[in-house]
């Protein structure tokens, strides 16, 4: 344990935004042609997704974990439909299942899950930092599922996606975002993309769902959701969690939804090719008006939908990086293609087809 | 006994509050019996181009004895203390149980007897630090505690506070406050400000001290007692107190190297090494508590040596507990950080560490001017010496140093405590 301790691996030697990071723990660590490679390869996943056996041998041989401190069914399925979709085999560690009840360490579970031999792990922790500390302790690679208010990085990537297959680039483009910033990883990690790929940003909340400080937040904040409205190409809502009545920071569900609801007044009032989005589960009749959720452009199943193909993009990137010597780049991992597409219907047993021989194709 | 003086230390530089010359100094039976030119005895302690200084005092020490017998003790604590140059520390109530009846009290005292610091200890001010009932200060002032603090939580009840204040006045004892509202700090890691909100973590304002900071100011004004506040963190708690010492009260006040060392942007990583509490603040506070320490309005520098079991410090960064080493570092980082930056003197430096807390907790025996006939309370510091802090925790038996890799100036050579050479060339002696 100790040996092991004493050459762990640690973050701050990789620096973010470098192109041979094995981890995903936030989008900051992505620049922006990173983010596009990312996307252009969940285009791929999009169109296996759509055959008859979406499944291809890619990841065959290799390990995800997927390590749950906090319950998250529906990230954890997508994660996990997406390790299977590449033929990886995954493993699922969710707390109350786990001696981390008796008291074991984070550190202790992490390096006793390792010993089993992974090469992924997928992480999801109520506390903001834990994916980071977890991958000073693996070698493996570090997916960050959701941790505290930090990041959602996953959630970004296919909000990201779902955004530019509805209003093609989203250069110049206005996005609001409303609701609780102050408590939500998805609202960072998105910030941080939408502003990354040359989107103009504006939160909409009370000063009381406001961090601090958002000074260094490439950001416009107001508490006017229907000046910004008809100016949006994108309406972002974010869930309104009912415990924040209990800490004072807004007085009812009631007033919050008065103001920063959107109604059906409110979403008629928006311009007609904009979208509405939310990263789910909805409290429909607080942020978002039932009949609003259901409208065509809300687009909150597609969201959902995209999440599995974002996800595989995702394992693929990092898991053919870590396989690769480590002076490669993510262009000429992404372009190893043969590890994806078997093209013929008859091997969609795609297990059986050696990945030498499967054929290269562009989807693109 | 031999009447031939133990030990003479040659050809040093003395720093005290006296001012600074060179003269030997010569220690006999725990006394110092002799200062000046050209003096001798059976030992000598080469102190050429070294800074001899009365014996360093920290106001402010967890030795986590008892209770957490694994992280610290009172004899690792009191190394740790020794080879960071000081003689004495003051420890703080928060242990398990509380020190915060003549019982526990008599327990610290005895263990430190044994140790090579002269521990002194602070008395709870509620019982269980709790803040709901007064300890028995009378009983723990009797055997000697001069200082009384809930360290770790502020007594949050003003009206409690308030009795505490005029009880505490009534036996000649100063109350000590850790400045922090709860109400505006309860569930929080870190400082609030632009790295919490991009870490995603909760942050405490600045406010959540400076408010407790007024309100003791008030009521020390109201009943007249002897307040010490203890890590003042932030610009604004530096200028109250300032501004309270401009109007004539005799309040008192330190600072933590590590706040006017690091920042909040060192929280980055999530490494709960540098969570601490108070928490670590903006550049701007850094530097406003600096100019506080250089006017004298911050009066001392104490340690809030808080040592922790690494599992624990490995928790997530909101579970983790707060505190860090500072014993062996304290020295080093104000010689780096306000002497090297330009805020304060050596001399100005030894006394925030010597005379002035001595003074604060009314340790007679320590931080005196080095003269014939007051205790061997003394140091010896090689100003000149560079090192680098690395990650072993030195004496402690904890690992929480938040300095690793920093280039410090200034390394204590020996320390004398009583007389007896408690720390020769940097090694602790027993």
């Amino acid at each position: 344990m100790t040996s092991s301790r004493a050459t762990r691996t640690d973050t701050e030697s990789q620096g973010a935004g470098s192109r041979s990071s094995a981890h995903l723990l936030s989008i900051a660590d992505l620049d922006r042609e990173e983010i596009e490679e990312l996307l252009r390869l969940t285009d791929t996943f999009v169109e296996v997704g759509r055959r008859p056996i979406p499944k291809v041998p890619a990841l065959r041989g290799r390990t995800v974990v997927m390590l749950f401190f906090e319950d998250s069914t529906r990230t954890r399925l997508s994660f996990e439909t997406a390790a299977k979709r590449l033929s990886a085999d995954t493993m699922s560690f969710s707390v109350s299942s786990s001696s981390l009840n008796k008291g074991e360490s984070v550190r202790d579970t992490i390096e006793t899950i390792e010993a089993m031999g992974i090469d992924a792990v997928v992480v999801r922790h109520k506390s903001s930092g834990v994916p980071a500390q977890i991958a000073r302790w693996t070698s493996a690679s570090v997916i960050n599922a959701g941790d505290g208010w930090h990041q959602h990085p996953t959630q970004a990537l296919l909000d990201a996606y779902t955004a530019r297959s509805h209003l093609g680039s989203l250069e110049g483009r206005r996005i609001a975002i409303v609701g609780d910033i102050k408590h939500s990883r998805v609202a960072r990690s998105n910030i941080e993309i939408f502003t990354s790929l040359g989107a103009q940003v504006t939160l909409v909340a009370p000063r009381t769902l406001l961090p601090s400080s958002t000074n260094s937040w490439p950001v416009d904040v107001t508490q006017d959701l229907d000046s910004v409205l008809p100016t949006v190409d994108i309406c972002y809502l974010l869930r309104m969690q009912q415990e924040r009545m209990t800490e004072a920071l807004v007085p009812s569900l009631r007033e919050y939804t008065a103001s920063y609801g959107l109604t059906s007044a409110r979403a008629d009032r928006m311009a007609e090719s904009a979208i509405i989005m939310h990263p789910g589960p909805m409290n429909r009749g607080v942020e978002i008006a039932s009949e609003v959720a259901d409208r065509p452009s809300a687009v909150i199943t597609e969201q959902v939908a995209n999440g599995v193909a974002v996800r595989s993009a995702v394992l693929f990137a990092l898991l053919s990086a870590a396989r690769q010597s480590s002076n490669s780049s993510p262009d000429q991992l992404i372009s190893h293609e043969e590890l994806i597409s078997p093209e013929e219907p008859a091997s969609q047993a795609e297990s059986l087809v050696p990945e030498e021989t499967a054929h290269v194709r562009n989807s693109q | 006994m031999n009447s031939h003086p133990d030990t003479v230390i040659k050809g040093g530089r003395i720093i005290d509050a006296s001012g600074e010359h060179s003269a030997d100094v010569v220690i006999s039976e725990g006394h110092i019996v002799a200062v000046g030119p050209n003096l001798d005895a059976k030992r000598v302690i080469d102190a050429a181009g070294c800074i001899v200084s009365p014996g360093l005092v920290d106001l402010h020490a967890h030795l986590r004895q008892p209770g957490k017998e694994e992280t610290e003790t009172i004899a690792s604590g009191a190394r740790a203390a020794a080879l960071g140059g000081y003689t004495a520390v003051l420890a703080m109530p928060n242990t398990t149980p509380a020190i915060d009846c003549a019982a526990v009290v008599r327990e610290v005292l005895d263990l430190g007897r044994e140790s090579v610091c002269d521990v002194h200890t602070s008395g709870a001010i509620t019982v269980g630090r709790s803040g709901e009932q007064l300890a028995p200060m009378a009983e723990m002032a009797a055997l000697g505690v001069r200082i009384f603090t809930d360290d770790g939580t502020g007594v949050q009840d003003d009206r409690l506070m308030r009795r505490a204040m005029e009880y505490a006045s009534g036996l000649g004892v100063t109350l000590a406050q850790h400045c922090e509202v709860n109400s505006l700090s309860e569930g929080t890691c870190m400082h609030e400000g632009e790295w919490s909100a991009r870490l995603g973590l909760p942050g405490q304002p600045s406010e959540s001290e400076e408010l407790m900071v007024m309100r003791d100011i008030a009521l020390a004004r109201m009943t007249g007692a002897k307040i010490h506040f203890q890590p003042m963190s932030t610009s604004g708690s530096a200028a109250l107190i300032a501004a309270a010492k401009a109007k004539g009260m005799t309040i008192t006040a330190e600072a933590a190297p590590h706040h006017f060392t690091l920042t909040d942007a060192c929280c980055e990583n999530y490494d709960a090494t540098f969570k601490v509490h108070p928490p670590l603040r903006t550049q701007a506070d850094v530097d406003a508590i600096k100019a506080a320490l250089a006017v004298g309005s911050l009066d001392a520098i104490a340690t809030d040596h808080a040592p922790h079991a690494a599992e624990d410090k490995e928790l997530p960064f909101d579970q983790a507990p707060p505190g860090m080493l500072g014993l062996e570092y304290a020295l080093a980082l104000a010689f780096t950080e306000l002497v090297d930056g330009g805020a304060m003197t050596e001399a100005e430096v030894l006394g925030a560490m010597s005379s002035k807390p001595a003074a604060i907790a009314g340790m007679q025996n320590h931080g005196q001017i080095l003269v014939p006939g007051v205790s061997a309370n003394l140091c010896v510091i090689d100003p000149t010496h560079r090192w680098r802090i690395d990650a072993t925790g030195g004496a402690s038996l904890s690992r929480n140093v938040p300095y690793v890799g920093r280039e410090v100036r200034g390394k204590v050579r020996h320390t004398f405590l009583f007389g007896e050479s408690v720390v020769h060339d940097g090694e602790v002696q027993r």
